[in-house]
């Protein structure tokens, strides 16, 4: 199977400028027929009696976010755990660029593009945010011999000082990540998936613990991010965030596929409103 | 048939006498999330009680009993739950292994100050040794069968308790939510205290059983019959009475049965039943997340940087040049244990301190090292330290392959399980030694330097130590540090970034265990001897417990432990008694400071919780005015 080669987004300290058109296979770039970056078929998932998720399918193209919502236990997380490998499915096929990564281990899925955040943080709490990302940048940038002779570290730590550029934590880079803010911490989180050169990332409730500039500042990031043909598939309570920025939008409720299209179509529809949008209205 | 009839009630008398002990493990770990290494030593001080209220003061069976059981291991459950579990509410993993394997040492080690253990002591049954009903032409005495009807008594009532009343609901949820339960109207200390003093009472019956159905009274023996315990408790993964009790049964029918049909050159075999048990236990039993979330420390050890090492390294190998010269030759032997003793500690500081990976067998490494020193290539070649590395390394890569997946309490219990069966079926066997003899080990030259004296060695070794630990710590401020620390902080975030967590754990498990080797061949150099008793399990208990109360990721912590090991049978005139007992005492102060004394130390220098300066890099700092300060990344690298 040959290895999906991601593209160099994650060293560039600016976004948007580096003319990628989409994160697909080396040979397949431009045609017609490319595979979507990411493809879910037919997923299943039950915890003993409990059904997670059933029969989810969906595709997330590269360069556009894809707003993932739905209620609380509509299975966002989980999909999420079987996407990137924490969790084995109990039926279906999870594809990165049309190829199976089904059986994968967390581990290969990252090294082939994957990446992702943690609704609740799951940071390095011991290491500081320079280190956090380093651990990223380092298992995306592995050493080789032949690569000893010029600095073998300069590819990751140039990765690792882009990536606390863009955002926006340069100043806090030796600070320990437990003594930061909820927000610096979940953009730590962004930062550290992206140090692994991701062409899909996932991010679950990046925004939630954000104040409103912070939240802006993350929305021009993903909007950037995908520009540079990045797939983003974003999991988001925040509607408006969610309606503003994405592309298209999926709706899970009770572990299924509800609805999907682009944000004005899922607006209009009733059972969404009933199972979501408006059930947020009411909050 | 009869001989296997008569084995098998054997069997089933110990698989009871098991249960109560693995029972009482279950109490306390699912009401307090503390898993007790202290319970064997619990029943072997109420075992040592029982005897001498009734053989020697002459009380009849039943009061002494009563008392030991229904009064002596309450108070001391109650009393222990309030002066140290309390405080272990979702503390490290670490700290309450540390705390229990500290409890274990120090009644270990009171309780050779007050019985004698050259004096031979038995206790007389309950019962006339002749009373005796006969099934199926095999006779039970009574003792053997009040022993059974105890078990089953135990297994109802604790099962009746923990399900069925108000109070035994509780004490199985305050683990889990103590704010919960004081909303129902309990109070969780209450709850907790409870679940201590039943575990404590269950502890001791199970020390007076035993000595009751005619085994000898002797402390090591009844500190680690526990751990037939453990193994039985995993088979019903910490929770599931009815499955202790299976386990606990076909456990003690297993040894027995190893007893009676091992040809007589696997009778070694027998004693590693239990630790072979435990192991496959642990690998096929789908483990329980374990109990009571971590809370994080609030300290951290800063990483010293390389030049805080390097000045580091230079400053201990000054005081080990002074030292050879200073110090009364016997002294120097003492000093040089302690230093070879602090190399084997260092390797626990990337394992354990890094990485969060609990090991209970570094000795076993070290007695491989030992082992391989002395069987290749005379006892004193460069070959010989290079395959006591290489021994160790391999060795622990083994075991490393399926003991990874472990993490926590079960990596613990699986390394014991592992320590344990080394030393019954390997180091106390002729395949080490011969039995009771020792192996000779020389000592390598190096460089062309040879080492003949006793000074120069113990420069060599200091040598030896500052370079591996300046080594650990370069390793630690490099890539692969990073990923040993974020995939002990979180393996999830770990893994999705890409970092293979389980080719890291192999890595520095290998790593550890080659460390390890190196040392137990250089301490065996120190006298020219490698003894089987060195590398005894609850040695290793008790280098990780120093280690830990010195502080586990602090290269200075684990010298001072190591030397500290050595120099206290030494300043007390050879007595271990006294080395038990003062670094059990110190076991509770890890309770309080899950860093260890290096940690209060560091954060009694450093202050405030957003970062520690290096005490290094402060006097660099204070002493070179002109230069800038170091760049906090390097200095804060770790806190």
């Amino acid at each position: 199977m040959p290895m999906v080669e991601p593209p160099d987004l994650a060293a560039s300290s600016s976004a948007g400028d580096s003319g990628v058109s989409s994160g697909g296979d080396e040979h397949e770039r431009g045609a017609p027929a490319s595979p979507p970056a990411l493809e879910l078929r037919g997923v299943s998932l039950a915890y003993g009696g409990l059904v997670a998720l059933s029969s989810v399918s969906l595709s997330v193209p590269a360069g556009q976010v894809t707003g993932l919502i739905g209620p609380n236990g509509a299975g966002k997380t989980s999909l999420y755990d079987v996407v990137t490998g924490l969790t084995r499915p109990s039926a279906g096929r999870v594809l990165l660029h049309g190829h199976d990564i089904t059986r994968s281990r967390p581990a290969r899925r990252a090294r082939l593009g994957l990446g992702r955040t943690f609704q609740r943080l799951e940071l390095f709490s011991s290491l500081s945010v320079r280190d956090n990302i380093a651990v990223a940048a380092e298992a995306a940038y592995p050493l080789q011999l032949r690569r000893v002779r010029r600095r073998p570290h300069s590819d990751a730590s140039e990765a690792v000082a882009g990536q606390l550029e863009r955002v926006g934590l340069a100043d806090h880079a030796s600070v320990r990540v437990d003594t930061l803010s909820t927000g610096m911490a979940r953009l730590v989180e962004v930062a550290r998936a992206l140090a692994a050169r991701p062409t899909v990332l996932l991010l679950d409730e990046p925004a939630s613990g954000l104040d409103s500039g912070e939240t802006d500042q993350l929305a021009g990031l993903l909007v950037d991010l995908a520009a540079g043909g990045i797939a983003v598939l974003l999991v988001e309570h925040d509607v408006e965030l969610v309606m503003r920025i994405c592309s298209d939008v999926v709706v899970l409720d009770r572990g299924s596929v509800l609805a999907s299209g682009t944000p004005a179509t899922i607006r209009q529809q009733r059972e969404v409103r009933d199972a979501y949008l408006g059930q947020l209205a009411v909050s | 048939m009869q001989e296997f009839l008569q084995f098998l009630v054997l069997g089933v008398v110990a698989g009871a006498i098991y249960f109560v002990a693995a029972s009482g493990l279950v109490v306390t770990y699912s009401t307090s999330g503390v898993f007790n290494f202290a319970h064997g030593a619990l029943g072997m001080v109420a075992a040592f009680s029982y005897w001498g209220l009734h053989m020697a003061l002459g009380w009849a069976a039943v009061p002494a009993l009563l008392v030991v059981v229904l009064v002596g291991g309450p108070v001391a459950g109650a009393v222990l739950e309030r002066v140290l579990m309390r405080r272990l509410q979702g503390a490290p993993t670490l700290s309450t292994i540390g705390v229990t394997i500290g409890l274990l040492l120090a009644l270990v080690g009171a309780a050779s100050f007050f019985w004698n253990q050259s004096e031979s002591r038995n206790v007389v049954g309950f019962f006339s040794p002749t009373s005796s009903v006969t099934v199926l032409n095999v006779a039970i005495s009574y003792d053997q069968l009040t022993v059974m009807a105890v078990a089953v008594a135990v297994a109802a009532s604790i099962w009746f308790l923990l399900h069925r009343t108000r109070i035994g609901v509780a004490m199985r949820a305050v683990v889990d939510d103590p704010e919960l339960v004081a909303l129902s109207g309990i109070s969780p200390s209450g709850a907790s205290r409870a679940g201590w003093m039943l575990g404590c009472s269950l502890a001791a019956l199970a020390g007076v059983l035993w000595v009751d159905s005619g085994q000898d009274l002797a402390i090591l023996t009844l500190t680690l019959l526990v751990v037939n315990g453990y193994a039985a408790a995993i088979v019903g993964r910490l929770r599931s009475l009815p499955f202790t009790f299976l386990g606990a049964v076909l456990l003690g029918i297993a040894v027995n049965m190893g007893i009676g049909y091992l040809p007589s050159n696997w009778q070694d075999l027998q004693f590693t039943t239990p630790m072979v048990l435990l192991f496959i236990a642990l690998l096929v039993i789908p483990q329980r997340r374990q109990r009571a979330a971590e809370r994080v420390p609030a300290v951290r050890m800063p990483v010293a940087s390389l030049r805080t090492s390097l000045v580091g390294a230079g400053v201990l190998l000054v005081v080990g040049v002074l030292a050879s010269r200073l110090l009364p030759s016997n002294a120097i032997l003492w000093v040089s244990y302690g230093v070879a003793f602090a190399i084997i500690a260092l390797s626990l500081v990337p394992l354990t301190g890094y990485a969060g990976q609990i090991s209970c067998c570094q000795l076993t490494f070290a007695g491989l090292g030992a082992f391989a020193m002395a069987k290749v290539a005379g006892d004193d070649s460069p070959l010989g330290l290079l395959a006591a590395v290489a021994l160790a390394g391999a060795v622990g890569a083994l075991i490393a392959l399926p003991a990874i997946r472990f993490q926590g309490l079960y990596l613990a219990l699986a390394t014991l399980a592992f320590a344990a069966s080394m030393d019954a079926g390997f180091f106390q066997t002729n395949h080490f030694d011969g039995y009771g003899g020792f192996l000779t080990v020389g000592r390598a030259p190096v460089l062309g330097l040879q080492f003949s004296s006793g000074r120069a060695y113990l420069v060599f070794l200091v040598a030896v130590y500052a370079l591996a630990a300046v080594g650990i710590l370069a390793l630690r401020r490099a890539r692969f540090g990073r990923r040993l620390v974020a995939s002990n902080d979180s393996a999830v975030a770990a893994a999705t970034a890409g970092v293979r967590v389980a080719r890291t754990r192999l890595a520095v498990f290998t790593l550890s265990a080659a460390l390890a080797g190196l040392g137990g061949a250089l301490l065996g150099g120190v006298n020219f001897v490698a003894e089987p008793n060195d590398y005894q399990m609850l040695l290793s208990l008790s280098l990780l417990l120093i280690v830990t109360v010195w502080g586990v990721r602090s290269v200075t912590g684990v010298l001072i432990a190591g030397v500290g090991f050595y120099l206290i049978p030494y300043l007390f005139n050879g007595n271990v008694s006294w080395l038990y007992l003062l670094t059990g005492l110190g076991a509770i102060g890890i309770s309080r400071q899950p860093e260890g004394v290096m940690g209060d130390i560091m954060s009694r220098l450093g202050g405030g919780p957003g970062g520690l300066p290096s005490v290094g890099g402060r006097l660099l700092r204070r002493t070179t005015p002109g230069r800038a300060p170091m760049t906090p990344a390097v200095l804060d690298a770790d806190g």
